[in-house]
Formats: structure tokens, C-alpha cells, sequence
């Protein structure tokens, strides 16, 4: 994403595109480990929809389906908030691939 | 109309907030700026003016209230002194990073500790970095013009930033002084009609105000945020202009007083410039040839044009009514010891801090400082660059 020079933008520190969080993907925060979502355990409480930070359950039809890996940073929140007797998400670990110029 | 009224300083200002009357007026009272608050209550209890008064619970609120008010796109005062300004600290970082034309008045009064409600620079100089244009009045007139200027200088759109108008703590505020007060409606032709940027009581646009920069705009947003102040200088020299051509009373930059073919100059600003003047007429009657500028301007600073006017004599003293400490002397030498260094013909400087905490100067402490010019010229010997004045060694 190209950024502005600071010639291009609002006076003010005034941002007129709004709703550009999205292009902001916080996946990319996640560092070791992810939820992973159990669909047969769901009961449909809603309970992780409604604790994620970064609006990253999804819904369809009126039923969480997954969570969208883009924005999820791995909180950790909704494996919390998950009902104990089901536990439908928990945490799993996550391999994580360093840059080409990371590695030794 | 115009007409001539006994006011001091506080009240000048309060009859200027009346005249403009913004949307929004926030302010928390401190001595010495608080006859200014109680003035503007009274004006808005007797229905004399139609803007939104607020009293918060300190200053660091009613600048919010400020940012806020002027956010959403009204027209926005206050008034504060001392550590009133200090508590404001974030604050005012704010409203000059948001691009807000805040208008405030500022009763300069010395910082504690120790505890002290008299006059100095200590709280407006303490903020020079904050963003704000600031501009220093010798006098309850010219406190009252320049607050009128402010606005027009605040609310231009290459400027949209934030000016503080200091009146000196008690010497200007709570000072009986007979003042020219213009006719309201010449008052709010000048004023003119206030057109916000970006309001964001403003259905039709979406946006976000303030949001988090990190690494990667923050120093963009910075930068975009200089070209404000550093646009103002035109428009500060045009606004003075147009101020003098409509109520015939004129501003610039700085005052020069018997400057023409003076071989020394004093360099002081607001109030003690008045005494100055005496003591330089005194001392022009006894041969000397002494010479005063008065900065009114302080942000931005007109380094240029005051090299321009000071390069011509052989020795300057620059008094400070504010210390800097562990600084290589007090904010206002500093500023203009710079701004000679690029003229290889350019005279010896000193700088003396003087009054603070209320302590008086008098004809006879400018006589003190225009005999050291004198030492200099003579023995082109500086010796001690930093001193003090009427303090007990």
C-alpha cells in the first residue's frame, strides 16, 4: 500500500477514509499460536462473536462459521469466553515463517 | 462607534469575548486571568452574548471542552494563567496537532515552586513548543487588539492553528488603563464569519479526528502539521495591517523604539517594554544613544527580521522575564543570539532575566543594563554574558 508524503494528507490529522481499518490486517500480529474452531461442539452462543476485539468471528445465516485469519491476532479471548463444557475453540500452535531475510 | 472606557487588562479581554461572542467559551478561573472568566459568566448570565459557557472541573478539562467544541466546528476561547497553562500540558499539543484555530488568553503568572500569582513568562514560555502562535502585549489596549488579531490569525485557512495572547499577570490584567473599546458591529465586521474545516458535526462526511499514527505517519503528520505557523507570518503582517487601516492602530512583528541611529539596543517585551521606553527617553536626554525592540511575536519567531533590525548596533542585551534553566541563557536570547550568527557583522549580546515572580523594574534597572552596553562598546569586552536584574546577590 503506498503511503502519503506528508504533503498529501488532511490538515488536522484528519482521516476522511473511513472504515480503512480494514485494510489493516492484524493477522499479521499472531505470534506462535492460533484458535481453532471445532464446528461439531458449537452451541451457537455467540459468546466469542461478541468478546473478539478485532471482529475477526464469522457469521453467515446467523451462525458463527470460523474465524477469519486475517484479522485475528491470536488473543485468545474466545477459547476464554468458549462455554467449558463444549471448549468448540481452543488454542492450537502455529508455525510461523519468517521472512526470507530472517532466517539463517 | 469607538469609544474611550476605563478597564484593566481582564476586563479588556472580556469586553473583546463579548464583542466576537464564539459558539464556545471553556475556561477554569485562576488568578490572575479569573476576572476575565467571572466578566464572561456575568455577560452570558445578563444575555449579552448567545455563545455556550462551560466551567469544567480544571483546565486540563476545559481544553478538552475546547478541542471538543472546536472539533465539531464552532468558534472557541478560554482563558487561563500560570498553573492553569501547565495543567493544559497534553492538551495544547493536541489542539495544535488537530489543526484547532483556539483563540486563549493567558495572564502570564510565574510557576510554582515556590507558590507565587504575580507576573512572568515562565508559563506561556514553558509551552513555546507546544504549537502555538504566541503573541505578548505591552498594555490592557494592546491586549485587547491583539486578542481581536488572534482570531483572524487563528481561523485563516493556511494557518489553522492555535494563538495564546499574553496580557503580563496583575501589571497589565488587574491595571486601570483608559482603552479605545471599537464600535461592536466594525468589531465583528473584522472578526468576520467563522467557516470551520472538516466539522465533525457533519452528517454528510464521514471521518475519523486524532487517530493513532504509528512509525510509519506520525513524522508525516508532524511535518503537515508545521506548514500552519509556518504559514502565519503573512498573514500575522497583513492582519496588523488591516487591523491599523480599520481602527487605526497598527501591529507588526516587533516594536522599534528610537532605533534609528541608535549605537545600543534593550530587547524586551510586554509590559516592562512600557517602562523601557521612559528610561530609554531619559537616557536619550543624557547623550546616550539607546534604543528599544519590543518582540510581540514570539511563535513564530521572526528571526530575520529582528537579525535585520539588530545587526546594525554594536551591543544588545536581551532580558527575559523567565529563566531557562541548564539552557545557554533564557528562551528569547537564545532565539535571537541565533538568529545573528549568520551576519559576520553582528553586535555583542547579553542577556539578563528579570522580574520574576511580580519583581518590579524599574527606569533605574534599564539604566544598569544600557551603562553595561556602554562598558562594551567601549572596551569591546563582553565579560559576563548572563545576569540578573533587582536580585538580591
Amino acid at each position: 500500500m503506498k503511503k502519503e508524503s506528508w504533503k498529501e494528507l488532511t490538515i488536522g490529522t484528519i482521516n476522511l477514509d473511513a472504515g480503512n481499518s480494514v485494510k489493516n490486517l492484524t493477522g499479521t500480529w499472531r505470534s506462535g499460536r492460533k484458535p481453532q474452531f471445532i464446528k461439531e461442539k458449537c452451541i451457537q452462543c455467540f459468546f466469542c462473536w461478541l468478546y473478539c476485539p478485532h471482529f475477526a468471528i464469522m457469521v453467515k445465516d446467523e451462525e458463527v462459521k470460523g474465524i477469519n485469519y486475517d484479522y485475528c491476532t491470536g488473543c485468545g479471548i474466545c477459547s476464554v469466553e468458549c462455554p467449558p463444557k463444549e471448549k468448540a475453540i481452543v488454542m492450537v500452535e502455529e508455525k510461523i515463517e519468517l521472512a526470507e531475510g530472517s532466517k539463517k | 462607534m469607538s469609544t474611550l472606557k476605563t478597564l484593566n487588562g481582564n476586563q479588556t479581554i472580556a469586553e473583546a469575548v463579548r464583542q466576537i461572542d464564539p459558539d464556545v467559551m471553556a475556561a477554569y478561573p485562576i488568578t490572575p486571568s479569573t476576572a476575565i472568566v467571572e466578566t464572561i459568566a456575568q455577560f452570558r448570565a445578563d444575555g449579552l452574548i448567545s455563545g455556550e459557557f462551560v466551567c469544567p472541573e480544571s483546565e486540563h478539562s476545559a481544553m478538552s471542552v475546547c478541542i471538543g467544541a472546536a472539533s465539531a466546528g464552532g468558534r472557541v476561547m478560554t482563558a487561563t494563567a500560570s498553573q492553569g497553562l501547565a495543567l493544559m500540558w497534553e492538551m495544547l499539543y493536541i489542539a495544535a496537532g488537530l489543526r484547532l484555530p483556539i483563540v486563549a488568553a493567558i495572564a502570564n503568572r510565574s510557576l510554582s515552586a515556590p507558590i507565587n500569582i504575580h507576573g512572568d513568562h515562565s508559563d506561556t514560555m514553558g509551552a513555546r513548543d507546544s504549537g502555538w502562535i504566541q503573541i505578548y502585549s505591552e498594555n490592557c489596549q494592546e491586549a485587547y487588539d491583539n486578542f481581536m488579531q488572534a482570531f483572524r490569525i487563528a481561523e485563516h485557512l493556511e494557518v489553522r492553528t492555535p494563538v495564546l495572547v499574553g496580557l503580563d499577570g496583575f501589571i497589565i490584567s488587574h491595571s486601570m488603563e483608559v482603552i479605545q473599546v471599537e464600535d461592536d458591529q466594525k468589531v465583528k465586521e473584522f472578526i468576520g464569519e467563522y467557516k470551520p474545516v472538516y466539522p465533525l458535526l457533519d452528517p454528510e462526511r464521514k471521518m475519523t479526528v486524532g487517530p493513532i499514527d504509528f512509525t510509519d505517519y506520525y513524522f508525516e503528520h508532524k511535518r503537515n502539521q508545521l506548514e500552519g505557523i509556518e504559514n502565519a507570518p503573512p498573514v500575522i503582517e497583513a492582519v496588523g495591517k488591516e487591523f491599523g487601516q480599520k481602527f487605526g492602530r497598527e501591529y507588526e512583528f516587533f516594536e522599534e523604539y528610537r532605533m534609528d541611529d541608535a549605537e545600543v539596543c534593550i530587547v524586551v517585551m510586554s509590559s516592562a517594554a512600557g517602562t523601557c521606553k521612559d528610561a530609554v527617553d531619559e537616557l536619550r536626554e543624557e547623550g546616550k544613544r539607546v534604543g528599544l525592540l519590543k518582540p510581540r511575536i514570539f511563535r513564530p519567531f521572526p528571526y530575520q527580521k529582528i537579525a535585520e533590525a539588530l545587526k546594525k548596533v554594536r551591543a544588545v542585551a536581551v532580558l527575559d522575564r523567565c529563566s531557562s534553566p541548564g539552557a545557554f541563557g533564557a528562551p528569547l536570547f537564545t532565539e535571537i543570539r541565533s538568529a545573528l550568527y549568520d551576519y559576520d557583522q553582528r553586535p555583542k549580546i547579553v542577556n539578563y532575566v528579570y522580574g520574576l515572580g511580580g519583581r518590579d523594574i524599574m527606569i533605574e534597572h534599564f539604566k544598569q543594563v544600557a551603562a553595561k552596553l556602554e562598558r562594551i562598546t567601549e572596551t569591546g569586552k563582553v565579560d559576563e554574558i548572563y545576569g540578573y536584574l533587582n536580585l538580591r546577590e
